[in-house]
């Protein structure tokens, strides 16, 4: 029986607590009898036959006719699926999407279907390569489909690829990839790593543009979603759900297949990553030596191999498919069983040790601009109720923060970085100064297009992402890096700490000399659920 | 220095050891039995009732383990190099029998065409099963004298099967390994194919597994034949391509012979899979149009045909699969 998550309270005969670094791990002693720390609720049992609880929820999905009885030959069918940002890490073979997949097409040969496209519904994230989606779809879908071009990746900035749908009440262009659109029947894979993914979210925003991401991917709609975790208070879900309601009313007959995964995040001999610290063994203490010291000698392009060669040992929890309101309703609600943790009143100082991986660099570089992203716009959204720092309060991160960036994956980011940012970081200013060059600026447009490049306006959406935190902390003097790099850092915003102490001294500006103290010792992904 | 023919050559003719073996008559070989008189019956050491049981203790498995990653890998991979293909479809019962504290057994059941599948298959299994699996073998074939006997018990951990027919103890062994945890590897077409087409099923594999109560993967071996065909004396070095199934199970109140249709069906659409693509194949078996293992029925030289053009239509699948040049007009 997995063990719920809980919060325990710093004393003194409490170890020093495992805190994430980058491609690197150190140990923190936090104050005592002023200091929690939040630990995740243990994985849960994975489903003892995925294929069967798949097959199942085709055969009998939510408010919708069985699969089967939505496919028949001659009709156009598409699989969109979830791109390279989800699971995280990537989790080992074979992915959810797989299994899935598998499992559609299987039906739809028996119904003779041959007209079939699947799609990586990947917005305007960076196109997914050949091991990348075979390591998705699984080199039985890969072989059966890519060579004749009928799996490939969603392009945004086709001409003729994408179609207006229409729009919603609030003026909210919707447009998406035409082959989904024309279709007779889209299904839509999704894995649910968080409470943010899935529902409308997935067709309405991964088969989209920029001109119909824009409506809610800006500062307002993300300083209005508290939280992007929590659907009802989240603005962009809002939008999201509005689209979908054209979609419904003018777009292509949907069949949501959701799929939920545990928290079993790191396979041997890392396991020690998410176990308590108290219940470390001498094992376990060794092979953390082993990995910290390891990974400080190494050279990072060594650590990256290293660590973005993890394959997560992540498990189906469970499988939903029908009407994408009722599915996601029901894929959330898993979702929230398994990772939330009840904590009870906010704190002066948030602190967080950030990991190597977020959505936007599997198999690439956590830029500053993501190392931002990462923290203020992923983690301190990681709550239901009210954000566990204060108003005011300070967040503290341990990340090297290097001006590194991927040339490929991240091109505009280093512009980003280099002119805006050294400008000016204010999100609403960013927004309205910067943002439509970026956005329609042709060599990003053709990097995007045609290379492994995310699209020119997505530096612009990771600093949107954090808008609410830095809103809600009270500006980028209340965020602390420890072990950032001062140029980055500053760069940012934000203030650069060498050591934890030091950077528990700077926060006493904003919130005096006895803050209390919480740690959000993630991952394995968590949701704090705060009253 | 070639030898000249002559005394010198006859001499050393003479010599050789087989032929001098051959010369060899009672008392230094066994009597002939005269037409018409019956012999006292003496229990059989070899054959069906070889007894193999030393070959799973520490000392021979130990032994096994190492001939198994050096001679058999080696030789596979000079002569046949394997692609394995499919073995996240054995991901569930590989994470099943670590949850449930054990090696769950397991029934490999792959169609026949070569001597060189039994080494292309164990060389090809993944962990769990790879160390702590037997093969059945032909009694009448592997276990006719008590040097092959041995032979092939140390170096495949194999157990006699008879072929031809109903035997309890080859059963009944059988049974009991896969009770211990042990898994089987066995080719339902009872022997090589002779002609590269494959044989129909015998029912063995999926009588033990309804018997046993464990899951059958099926498992298509594509290119062995060509490198060491029934008959062929040396080997052709050449590709082979190993496909695993997904896992199947004995339906409630499925007999054997139903399970044993259904393995031979997953197999012929494995076939279809590794010369086509998966979703043409998928396609075909819900049409009932997969191609049979058996081939077309007919003359031979309709069978030898057929086989080249399949073959041909492999190669004109993957050729139309490479950048087609643009039409310049």
């Amino acid at each position: 029986m997995p063990r719920p998550g809980f919060v325990l309270d710093v004393d003194r005969s409490t170890p020093p607590i495992l805190f994430w670094n980058g491609e690197g791990l150190r140990l923190e002693r936090l104050p005592a009898e002023r200091s929690r720390v939040i630990y995740a609720p243990e994985p849960v049992d994975a489903l003892r036959d995925p294929d069967a609880a798949v097959r199942k929820a085709l055969l009998e999905p939510m408010d919708s006719d069985p699969l089967p009885d939505r496919l028949q030959a001659g009709m156009r069918l598409t699989i969109a699926f979830d791109d390279i940002s989800l699971p995280l890490p990537p989790m080992r073979r074979p992915d959810n999407r797989q299994r899935i997949i598998e499992a559609v097409l299987d039906l739809a040969a028996a119904a003779g279907v041959d007209d079939v496209h699947l799609i990586a519904a990947l917005a305007l994230h960076r196109r997914m390569t050949e091991d990348e989606l075979r390591h998705a779809v699984g080199d039985r879908v890969y072989d059966a489909f890519a060579p004749r071009g009928l799996l490939y990746n969603h392009d945004a900035e086709d001409p003729d690829g994408m179609v207006e749908i229409g729009a919603t009440p609030h003026g909210e262009v919707v447009r998406m990839n035409k082959r989904a659109a024309e279709s007779d029947l889209l299904v839509y894979v999704n894995i649910n790593l968080v409470a943010m993914d899935g529902g409308w979210k997935s067709t309405a925003t991964g088969l989209a543009d920029y001109r119909s991401l824009r409506h809610h991917h800006n500062v307002k709609t993300m300083q209005a979603s508290k939280s992007f975790m929590d659907q009802h208070k989240s603005e962009l879900h809002s939008s999201n759900w509005r689209m979908g309601e054209v979609l419904k009313a003018n777009g292509p007959p949907i069949f949501q297949i959701e799929s939920t995964l545990n928290t079993d995040t790191f396979p041997a001999p890392f396991e020690f990553l998410t176990k308590r610290e108290w219940e470390w063994s001498a094992r376990d203490r060794g092979l953390y030596l082993g990995t910290a010291k390891g990974l400080a000698a190494l050279p990072g392009r060594t650590n990256r191999r290293i660590l973005h060669g993890i394959r997560s040992p992540h498990a189906m929890t469970s499988v939903q498919a029908g009407d994408v309101d009722a599915v996601h309703a029901r894929t959330t609600e898993i979702v929230y069983r398994q990772q939330l943790v009840a904590v009870e009143g906010q704190t002066d100082v948030l602190t967080l040790g950030l990991p190597y991986i977020g959505p936007y660099n599997v198999n690439s570089i956590l830029n500053p601009v993501l190392v931002m992203c990462l923290g203020l716009g992923y983690f301190f959204n990681l709550y239901r109720g009210k954000p566990l720092v204060r108003p005011g309060g300070v967040l503290i991160m341990t990340h090297p923060t290097r001006c590194e960036f991927h040339p490929v994956h991240h091109p505009s980011y280093i512009d980003f970085f280099e002119q805006v940012l050294a400008d000016t970081t204010d999100p609403v200013e960013v927004e309205a100064r910067f943002e439509k060059q970026f956005a329609e600026d042709e060599w990003y447009r053709h990097l995007y297009r045609t290379s492994y490049a995310y699209h020119g306006v997505h530096p612009f959406y990771m600093w949107y992402w954090g808008a609410h935190a830095l809103d809600h902390l009270g500006g980028g003097s209340h965020v602390i890096i420890v072990g950032g790099e001062p140029r980055s850092v500053r760069r940012l915003g934000f203030r650069p700490a060498s050591t934890m102490t030091d950077a528990l001294e700077m926060a006493s500006d904003h919130v005096g000399r006895e803050p209390t103290i919480t740690h959000f010792h993630t991952p394995p992904l968590m949701m704090a659920d705060v009253s | 220095m070639r030898l000249s023919a002559g005394p010198v050559r006859t001499a050393l003719e003479r010599l050789r050891p087989a032929r001098a073996i051959g010369r060899l008559e009672f008392p230094y070989r066994a009597p002939t039995v005269p037409a018409g008189v019956g012999l006292p019956s003496v229990r059989s050491t070899v054959g069906a009732d070889y007894d193999t049981d030393w070959a799973r203790r520490f000392p021979a498995r130990w032994t096994r383990t190492v001939l198994l990653e050096t001679v058999v890998r080696g030789t596979v991979r000079a002569l046949a190099r394997p692609e394995v293909r499919g073995l996240d479809r054995l991901d569930d019962l590989r994470r099943r029998a670590e949850s449930d504290d054990g090696v769950a057994s397991v029934i490999f059941a792959a169609n026949h065409h070569s001597h060189l599948d039994s080494a292309v298959l164990l060389s090809s299994l993944p962990e769990p099963w790879r160390y702590k699996v037997f093969v059945g073998a032909a009694a009448d074939y592997f276990f006719t004298n008590k040097v092959t006997s041995a032979a092939s018990a140390l170096a495949l951990n194999a157990i006699p099967i008879e072929r031809s027919k109903v035997a309890r103890r080859s059963a009944g062994q059988a049974e009991a390994l896969l009770r211990e945890g042990w898994s089987l590897v066995i080719f339902p077409e009872g022997g090589r194919s002779p002609d590269g087409w494959g044989q129909d099923h015998k029912g063995g594999a999926a009588w033990l597994a309804t018997r046993a109560d464990v899951a059958v993967v099926p498992v298509h071996i594509e290119g062995t034949g060509a490198i060491l065909a029934k008959g062929d004396k040396r080997p052709s070095p050449g590709r082979s391509t190993v496909t695993f199934g997904a896992p199947l199970r004995g339906d409630a109140g499925e007999d054997g012979r139903a399970l044993a249709v259904r393995i031979e069906r997953s197999i012929a659409a494995l076939a279809d899979e590794s010369g086509s693509d998966w979703y043409t194949a998928r396609l075909r078996a819900h049409r009932d149009e997969t191609p049979a293992l058996t081939g077309p029925t007919g003359g031979s030289w309709r069978r030898a045909w057929a086989r080249g053009a399949r073959r041909r239509g492999r190669a004109s699948a993957s050729a139309g699969l490479t950048p087609r040049w643009p039409d310049l007009g």
